[in-house]
C-alpha cells in the first residue's frame, strides 16, 4: 500500500462536481506535482487532504490510517499556502515556533530546532524579523520552514511559486527541489505552470476539469501525452492528422478526413532544404528565444511550429522555402478527450 | 450552498448555525431591550390621549397628535424651517465639499494626510464645543463683528438667526460629505484622468465627464448622511438658534420636558423618524438602480 | 509635488480656516484674563482653567463622562466582537437582519433613540440610573466597534488560520493566539472611536440623565443655554485637549485615516 492514498476521492458543491473520483497513490519520499488550469479541482484536492474542505465521498489514507474525516489540527500535515499565511504579529522564529509549541514541546529543543530549520532554508540570520520586513523569497522560505519543522508525514504546496517574479521563481523550484530531497519528505504540489511540475516532480498528475488524466513521470508525460489537452498544455505541439499503416505505425495523413490525431514537438522537426523531407512549407516568421530560434511555417497541414537549437549559425530567414522532416516514431496518437477543455 | 449539500457537510452546518446565533445573543438581548421596545414604546405612546391635569392617559387612543402635525401651522412652519435649513445646508455641503475632496486626493504627501486628518478631527470634537465656538465667532461682541466694525461696517446680529445655524450646521456636516466623495475618489483610477488628457480633453472636460460621474455615487450617499442629521440635529439649533429659531428636534425636547406632552413629542419623534428612513431609503433605491449597472 | 492650481490652494485654505476657527477661538479665549468672552489681547491667563476646577459640579460631570465612556466603549466591545465574528465568519439565517440591527443606531436620529429610551426609563422607573444610562450609550456606539471589528476579520488571511490549524491548534488557541492578535487593531481602534463617541453624546443623554449623572455635554449644553462666560470656553479647551490626546492614541493603534475614512 502507498503512502498517501487518494480512494474514489469526490468533492460536490451543490450540483457543482469540483473533484471526480479521483485515485492517487503517493509512495514515500515521492514528489509528485497536481498540474492543471485553474478551476481544475487540483486545490480542492489539495485542501481534501489537508482537512479544509469536507469530503463528499471517498477516503483518504495516510501510511494506512483513514485520516477522511480527521480534524486539519491532528492530521500533523505540513502546508505551505499561496499567500504563505505566515502569522504577521509574530517574528520569524515564532512563526516557525508555533507547530511545536502546539505540540508542546521543551522550548530548548523548541529553539534548537527553529535554529536548525532556518539554518536549512537559509534564513538563520533573520530569525527576529517580523513577515512584513521580509522579501516575497523570504516569506516563502519561512512558510517552508513553519510546515517543515513539525516533521510532517506529507508536505503539501499550494501554488508555492505563483507569488514571486519569475528570476525568483526558478531559483526557489530548485530550492524547494534541493530541501525536499535533503529531508527526503513526501511531497504533494498543486500547480499550474507545467514548466515548473517538469522541473522539479518525481511524477506528475494532470487534472482537467475535476478529473486525473494522466500520472506519469515528466519526461514520459512530455513525451507520450495521452490526450490532445494534455500534449497542449505541457509544452508545445503541432497536431496533425493521420492514420496508422500496415505495421500499426502512425502515419501523417494529408487527406482531413483522417481518423486520428497525431501530435509532434517543435523540436522533432528537422528543417532542410527546399524540396527535401517529408513535407515543403515557408518560414512566415522568426522568434529568437535566446538558446533556441522559434519558426512559424506555413505547410499544406496548416501552420506548424519548429524550434530549432541556436548553434552560433545563421538563422533562416522569414519567407524562404524550406522541407520539413522527422522520424515517423516519434509521431504520437492522441486519444480524444474525455472531457471538453 | 444548496439542498444538494451531502449529509456530513449539512450536519457541520446546522452546528455553525447555533454558533452564529450564541455569539450575537448578548448584543441582540441589549438591541431588543434597549433599542426595539422603547421605539415601540413611543410608538404607541404617541397614540395615547394626553390631558394637562391627568398627563398620558394609556388606556385612550387618539391619532389627534398626528393630525396637529399635519393641521397646525405652528408645527408645520417648524417642519418647513426644518427642512429649508437642512436642504441649504447639504447644497453647501456638496458645493463646498466635493471641491475639497478632490482638491485633497490631488496633493502630494504628506500635506494629503495631514489635511485630511485637520479636516475631519472636528468630527471627533464634542458638538457642544463647535457650538459654543461659533457662538464665540458670531455673538454681538464676537469676531466677525470686530472685524465688520474694523472695516467700517455696522455690527449685524448673527447669532441666534438662521444664518448661524446654517454656518454651525455646516462646519459640523462637512466630514459627512467629505469622507464619502474621498472614498469614491479613492477608487478612480488616476490614469483614466491622463487618458482623457492625453486624448485632448480640457481639464474642466475631464473634470465633467471623468471625474464627477465616477464620485456621483459618493455626493449622493454624503447628500443622504446630511440631510438626514442636519434635519435631526439638537444641539447646534438649541445653542445657536435661540428660543424663538425652533427645529424639529428642538421642538421634541420642548414637548417632552417643557410642555410634558409626552404623548405629541412622542408623534413628532415618530414622524422625524420615517421621513428620515423613507428618505435614505427610496435615495438608497434610486442610487442602486442608477448606479449599479454601471458601477458594479 | 501638487497638482492644485493657485485658486484650488485659496478655495482649500479657507476651507481649512472655516474648520479650525471655532476650535481655535474657543481654544484662546480660555486663555483671557478679562471677565467677557474676549481674545486675550493683554497677557494670557490660567484664572479661568482654576475656576473649572473649582466647580464642583463640572469635575462631578466631568467624571461621570468619563466613567460612562470608559464602561460603555468596553460592553460594547465585549458585544460587538463576538457578534462581528459570527457576521463575517458564519453562515445563519437572520445574519443579513442582525448586521442592519446592530448598525442601525447610526441612522436613527439620537433624538428618536433619546426620548424613546426616557420611555421605557419612566416605566421601568429607572430614569437617571446610571446602570441604563451605560446601557443606552452602549446601544448607540455598539455600531462604530462592530464596523471596525468587521472591516477587521475581513481582512485576516483565511489561510493564517488554516495554517494555524494545521500546525495544530484547537479553535480556542487559533483565536487566542493567530485571530485575536490578528484583529485587535480594529478592536481596540473601536474602542477608542466608542469611547470618543459616547464622551462627546449629548442629545440622547439629555434625555436619559439626572443632575446625578448629568454628563460634561449635558452639563454644558445646559450651562451654556443660561449663561455664557470663559469658564465655557476653559472647559471646552478642555475637551478638546483630551480629544487630540484620545485622536492620537487612535492613530498609534489603527491610523486615523482608516478609523475616518474607513479605509482598508
Amino acid at each position: 500500500m502507498a503512502f498517501l492514498q487518494l480512494d474514489n476521492l469526490c468533492k460536490r458543491y451543490g450540483a457543482i462536481d469540483a473533484v471526480v473520483a479521483t485515485n492517487l497513490a503517493i509512495e514515500q519520499g515521492e514528489f509528485v506535482s497536481l498540474l492543471g488550469p485553474s478551476g481544475c479541482g487540483k486545490t480542492t484536492t489539495l485542501q481534501m487532504i489537508a482537512g479544509f474542505v469536507d469530503v463528499s465521498s471517498g477516503r483518504i489514507l495516510l501510511d494506512g490510517r483513514d485520516i477522511t474525516h480527521a480534524k486539519p489540527s491532528s492530521r500533523g500535515l505540513g502546508v505551505v499556502f499561496q499567500s504563505y499565511a505566515l502569522f504577521p504579529h509574530m517574528t520569524v522564529a515564532d512563526n516557525v515556533a508555533f507547530g511545536l509549541r502546539m505540540r508542546k514541546q521543551p522550548e530548548a529543543e523548541i529553539r534548537r530546532k527553529v535554529t536548525e530549520v532556518l539554518a536549512l532554508v537559509r534564513l538563520d540570520r533573520h530569525a527576529q524579523r517580523y513577515p512584513r520586513e521580509l522579501s516575497g523569497g523570504q516569506r516563502q522560505r519561512v512558510a517552508l520552514a513553519r510546515a517543515l519543522v513539525i516533521e510532517p508525514p506529507v508536505l503539501l504546496l499550494d501554488e508555492p511559486l505563483s507569488n514571486l517574479d519569475a528570476n525568483l521563481r526558478e531559483e526557489m523550484q530548485f530550492e524547494i527541489r534541493r530541501i525536499q530531497s535533503e529531508v527526503g519528505i513526501t511531497t504533494l504540489m498543486v500547480t499550474h505552470d507545467q514548466a515548473e511540475a517538469l522541473s522539479i516532480s518525481d511524477r506528475v498528475v494532470v487534472m482537467q476539469a475535476g478529473r486525473v488524466t494522466q500520472v506519469d513521470e515528466p519526461y514520459r508525460l512530455y513525451e507520450h501525452p495521452r490526450t490532445r489537452f494534455i500534449s497542449d498544455f505541457v509544452g508545445k505541439a503541432n497536431l496533425l492528422p493521420g492514420e496508422l499503416d500496415g505495421a500499426g505505425l502512425p502515419q501523417v495523413q494529408h487527406s482531413r478526413d483522417a481518423s486520428l490525431t497525431l501530435s509532434l514537438r517543435p523540436e522533432k522537426i528537422d528543417l532542410l532544404d527546399n524540396g527535401a523531407g517529408r513535407l515543403q512549407g515557408r518560414i512566415l516568421t522568426r522568434y529568437f528565444l535566446g538558446s533556441q530560434w522559434l519558426y512559424r511555417i506555413g505547410t499544406p497541414l496548416g501552420e506548424l511550429t519548429v524550434v530549432r537549437r541556436n548553434d552560433g549559425s545563421a538563422p533562416l530567414g522569414e519567407g524562404v522555402d524550406v522541407g520539413l522532416d522527422w522520424q515517423p516514431e516519434l509521431l504520437r496518437v492522441l486519444a480524444a478527450d474525455e472531457v471538453s477543455a | 450552498m444548496n439542498s444538494a449539500m451531502p449529509a456530513p457537510a449539512t450536519c457541520a452546518r446546522q452546528h455553525r448555525d447555533l454558533r452564529g446565533y450564541l455569539l450575537s445573543a448578548p448584543a441582540l438581548a441589549l438591541f431588543a431591550a434597549l433599542l426595539v421596545v422603547p421605539l415601540l414604546l413611543t410608538l404607541v405612546l404617541s397614540f395615547n390621549v394626553f390631558d394637562y391635569e391627568v398627563g398620558i392617559r394609556a388606556d385612550h387612543w387618539t391619532f389627534e397628535h398626528y393630525l396637529a402635525l399635519l393641521g397646525d401651522s405652528y408645527f408645520l412652519e417648524i417642519f418647513w424651517r426644518t427642512f429649508w435649513i437642512s436642504a441649504l445646508v447639504t447644497l453647501l455641503c456638496v458645493v463646498i465639499g466635493v471641491p475639497e475632496a478632490y482638491i485633497l486626493s490631488r496633493m502630494g504627501s504628506p500635506w494629503r494626510s495631514i489635511f485630511l486628518v485637520v479636516i475631519l478631527t472636528p468630527l471627533l470634537i464634542s458638538v457642544v464645543v463647535r457650538a459654543f465656538g461659533w457662538s464665540l465667532l458670531l455673538g454681538a461682541d464676537g469676531l466677525v463683528n470686530h472685524a465688520i466694525q474694523a472695516l467700517g461696517g455696522a455690527p449685524i446680529k448673527l447669532l441666534y438667526t438662521p444664518f448661524a445655524v446654517i454656518v454651525a450646521l455646516v462646519h459640523v456636516m462637512l466630514p459627512f460629505m467629505i469622507i464619502p466623495v474621498w472614498t469614491s475618489l479613492q477608487k478612480l483610477d488616476p490614469a483614466a484622468e491622463q487618458a482623457a488628457l492625453s486624448l485632448g480633453a480640457s481639464q474642466t472636460k475631464v473634470m465633467r465627464l471623468v471625474v464627477l460621474p465616477q464620485v456621483m455615487p459618493g455626493v449622493l450617499s454624503g447628500t443622504l448622511i446630511v440631510f438626514g442629521l442636519a434635519a435631526s440635529s439638537f444641539a447646534i439649533p438649541g445653542l445657536l438658534g435661540g428660543r424663538r429659531l425652533k427645529m424639529v428636534a428642538t421642538l421634541v425636547y420642548d414637548q417632552y420636558l417643557a410642555d410634558l406632552n409626552w404623548p405629541m413629542g412622542a408623534a413628532i419623534a415618530i414622524a422625524l423618524l420615517l421621513v428620515n428612513l423613507l428618505i435614505m431609503l427610496s435615495w438608497n433605491h434610486m442610487i442602486e438602480r442608477r448606479y449599479k449597472k454601471s458601477l458594479g | 509635488m501638487s497638482k492644485n492650481g493657485p485658486l484650488a490652494l485659496t478655495f482649500h485654505s479657507l476651507v481649512v480656516v472655516f474648520m479650525l476657527a471655532p476650535l481655535v477661538v474657543v481654544c484662546l479665549v480660555a486663555f483671557t484674563p478679562e471677565n467677557t468672552l474676549s481674545l486675550p489681547t493683554a497677557g494670557f491667563s490660567l484664572r479661568w482653567f482654576e475656576a473649572v476646577f473649582e466647580r464642583a459640579d463640572f469635575l462631578e460631570a466631568f467624571k461621570n463622562s468619563l466613567q460612562l465612556a470608559f464602561l460603555a466603549a468596553s460592553l460594547a466591545t465585549l458585544i460587538a466582537v463576538p457578534a462581528g465574528l459570527a457576521i463575517t465568519r458564519l453562515q445563519f439565517p437572520g445574519r443579513d437582519f442582525l448586521n442592519v440591527l446592530f448598525l442601525s443606531p447610526i441612522i436613527i436620529p439620537h433624538l428618536v433613540l433619546g426620548v424613546a429610551l426616557l420611555r421605557l426609563f419612566a416605566l421601568l422607573g429607572v430614569n437617571g440610573s446610571f446602570t441604563w444610562l451605560v446601557l443606552a450609550h452602549t446601544v448607540v456606539i455598539t455600531p462604530y466597534v462592530l464596523r471596525l471589528v468587521i472591516a477587521a476579520a475581513i481582512g485576516v488571511d483565511r489561510s493564517a488560520e488554516q495554517a494555524a490549524e494545521s500546525l495544530g491548534a484547537s479553535r480556542f488557541t487559533l483565536f487566542r493566539k493567530i485571530t485575536l492578535p490578528m484583529i485587535l487593531p480594529g478592536i481596540a481602534g473601536g474602542w477608542l472611536l466608542a469611547f470618543i463617541n459616547s464622551f462627546d453624546e449629548v442629545t440622547l443623554s439629555i434625555f436619559v440623565t439626572s443632575p446625578a449623572t448629568q454628563t460634561l455635554p449635558v452639563k454644558m449644553y445646559v450651562y451654556a443655554t443660561e449663561s455664557i462666560d470663559p469658564m465655557m470656553a476653559a472647559v471646552s479647551a478642555l475637551v478638546i485637549a483630551l480629544t487630540a490626546v484620545t485622536m492620537i492614541l487612535l492613530d498609534r493603534v489603527y491610523g486615523l485615516d482608516r478609523v475616518l475614512v474607513g479605509k482598508h
